[in-house]
């Protein structure tokens, strides 16, 4: 049977995106932005703090990390807790030691569940992002409006309240969105997502409730990706983070400033034999003495004063 | 449709690899090394095929969908620069509807006098089950679209997403184009049986794509510059027997992300900077091979296959 007619449509064929969130635009072409005191690169640290709940569903999938043998899969349980009890406290401390302040990407599960982990956050001024409920709750296009406002919404006032910070910055679970996700967080005040990965510096998001700013929260530059999905060694993973801010060094300068962004899960790099494949790529970073080590919430105010 | 599905698609002879009347590409090359990116445009809800899904996760994947947007926004930048640097053209695999939707894109590529072909009109829409009138209303598309933004008859042909029917290539070589980049079964040009008229293959490796690499065998960097030396090194020593064909076919999400371009751009140049190579486009290799070979290639086929 041939294809029906509407195959060869192509209703949204013409300048720009196919969707009405952003406008199309190459980075080259943008005016510069600055950064505080001439640095040439922000430096963004995010740290994932996730709850992977024992049962979760597989529709519509699992998000990556959650557990994969039948039930009770008390290895995957474990080895994700394990990043919560151990893991994120090595990182933790290689960051205080090198005056990092990080964002910390958190599901409000996990401050309803361990508000002591919470605390320890909070106490070194690290950023709270809003990550959602838990791995296990997912949003995606067939989930209904009212499920998902009610989820976004349970996220945020939980995470505001247990931490006493505004929580303006967003990180779907799996980074995964629903065509209203966008619309529903602007609705709760948040002002940036994090979950697009098409740009390395921010830019605006239209929704139905006030704009939000695209963060470069990034999706490369993670032991996500390099470690657990690609299964890199460690010295691969020192490696690439340091080309990556090789290059954006030498792309950048005091005039037009660039983000350096990587994404860590306590359960992946916060095992012993992985610790220090972090630190020595962020050393690398701090040994240039115009690179600013800030959180999401600092980069977005330095680029949005100069939006415009 | 219940036409029965062959056991062999009928498109080219058995023809080893020993015993062929030498190429010598143009001033003694024994490599032809073509570089083919391709830039694609990847609709968030395109109509659904019913042998293909457009996106891993459901609509929207708004995180496959920004990792290819990546390429266009800010990837092909950043490759085009190692290009001019090298002074190497690129041949594109298009999908072409970007014409409209990414106009500067064409417009810099134009200016460095870049070949275009045709990759459909759109990565998310596929071939498969189009009648022939659907198949060729796309192709008809293809060739009057790049026409009308880039002066360029296409000469060459990457099925979107690699998505074919049985006439494909017949309908290809009715329409005057040269070349298919879909057939791997070979480091040399081959001819390809068609209807009617005279049509090839040229090696377009997926061996060497960088989303092969990094996608599929989730390879690190520094490994696909080492491949692609390999490769290339390898084949500088069979072209002096009979002149070999090198691909690499790029796209600007994958390689134009900063910690891949430093050892991509190496490897390039290590290539480029041997004397014995011919760096040149599809087009080229394609009219070359037919101006010169063809024709004794085929003869050749024929009698190594009984006189067919």
């Amino acid at each position: 049977m041939p294809l029906p007619p509407e195959y060869l449509k192509y209703s949204r064929r013409g300048y720009g995106m196919d969707q009405s969130w952003y406008d199309w635009s190459m980075l080259p072409k943008r005016p510069a932005v600055k950064w505080p005191n001439g640095a040439r690169l922000a430096l963004w640290v995010s740290t994932a703090v996730e709850f992977f709940p024992l049962n979760p569903p597989t529709v519509p999938f699992k998000a990556p990390g959650s557990m994969s043998t039948p039930y009770p899969d008390l290895r995957h349980y474990t080895l994700r807790d394990y990043g919560n009890r151990v893991g994120i406290f090595r990182i933790m401390k290689v960051l205080d030691g090198l005056g990092i302040r990080a964002s910390a990407a958190v599901n409000s599960a996990v401050a309803e569940r361990t508000p002591r982990l919470i605390d320890e956050i909070v106490k070194r001024g690290w950023e709270i992002l809003a990550g959602g409920l838990d791995m296990g709750h997912i949003h995606h296009g067939d989930l209904d409006v009212a499920t998902e406002s009610e989820w976004i919404a349970r996220c945020v006032e939980t995470l505001r309240q247990s931490t006493g910070q505004a929580v303006t910055g967003w990180l779907s679970p799996a980074r995964s969105q629903s065509m209203q996700t966008m619309n529903l967080v602007a609705a709760q005040g948040i002002d940036y997502v994090c979950d697009w990965v098409n740009d390395e510096m921010p830019y605006p998001i239209t929704t139905a409730n006030g704009q939000l700013v695209a963060m470069p929260h990034s999706h490369e530059m993670s032991d996500l990706l390099i470690i657990f999905q690609n299964k890199h060694s460690e010295e691969a993973f020192t490696q690439q983070l340091i080309d990556q801010f090789d290059v954006l060094y030498r792309e950048a300068s005091a005039d037009d400033g660039r983000i350096m962004a990587i994404t860590v899960h306590p359960w992946i790099i916060g095992q012993p034999h992985r610790i220090k494949a972090l630190e020595r790529a962020l050393a690398h970073m701090l040994a240039k003495d115009d690179v600013w080590p800030a959180t999401g919430a600092d980069i977005l105010a330095a680029w949005r004063a100069q939006q415009a | 449709m219940a036409d029965a599905q062959k056991s062999d698609p009928g498109l080219y002879d058995y023809w080893p690899y020993i015993d062929r009347p030498k190429i010598e590409w143009p001033n003694g090359a024994k490599v032809a090394l073509w570089v083919a990116p391709n830039i694609e445009f990847y609709e968030l809800d395109p109509p659904v095929n019913p042998s293909r899904k457009p996106w891993p996760r459901p609509v929207p994947d708004i995180l496959t969908y920004s990792a290819r947007d990546y390429g266009n926004r800010v990837g092909h930048w950043r490759m085009m620069e190692v290009f001019d640097r090298l002074g190497v053209r690129g041949s594109v695999s298009l999908n072409v509807a970007l014409c409209e939707h990414h106009p500067e894109i064409i417009e810099e590529c134009v200016k460095r006098n870049w070949e275009f072909y045709s990759h459909g009109i759109y990565n998310t829409r596929y071939c498969y089950n189009m009648d022939e009138a659907q198949e060729r209303a796309v192709i008809e598309d293809a060739i009057e679209t790049v026409k009308k933004h880039t002066g360029q008859m296409i000469a060459g042909w990457l099925a979107p997403a690699l998505t074919h029917t049985e006439r494909t290539m017949d309908l290809l070589a009715e329409y005057g184009i040269l070349y298919t980049c879909d057939l791997f079964c070979d480091d040399q040009p081959q001819p390809v049986n068609v209807r009617k008229g005279r049509f090839i293959s040229i090696p377009y490796s997926l061996e060497m794509n960088d989303i092969i690499h990094y996608n599929v065998n989730l390879g690190s960097p520094r490994r696909y510059a080492d491949i692609l030396k390999a490769n290339f090194d390898q084949l500088l020593e069979e072209g002096a027997q009979s002149g070999t064909v090198m691909c690499i076919p790029l796209h600007a999400y994958a390689v134009g992300h900063p910690h891949r371009i430093g050892p991509f751009a190496e490897a390039l140049e290590y290539i480029v900077s041997h004397e014995d190579v011919w760096v040149t486009t599809g087009r080229e290799i394609a009219q070359y091979y037919f101006e010169n070979y063809y024709d004794q290639t085929v003869t050749a086929i024929g009698a190594a296959n009984g006189g067919r």
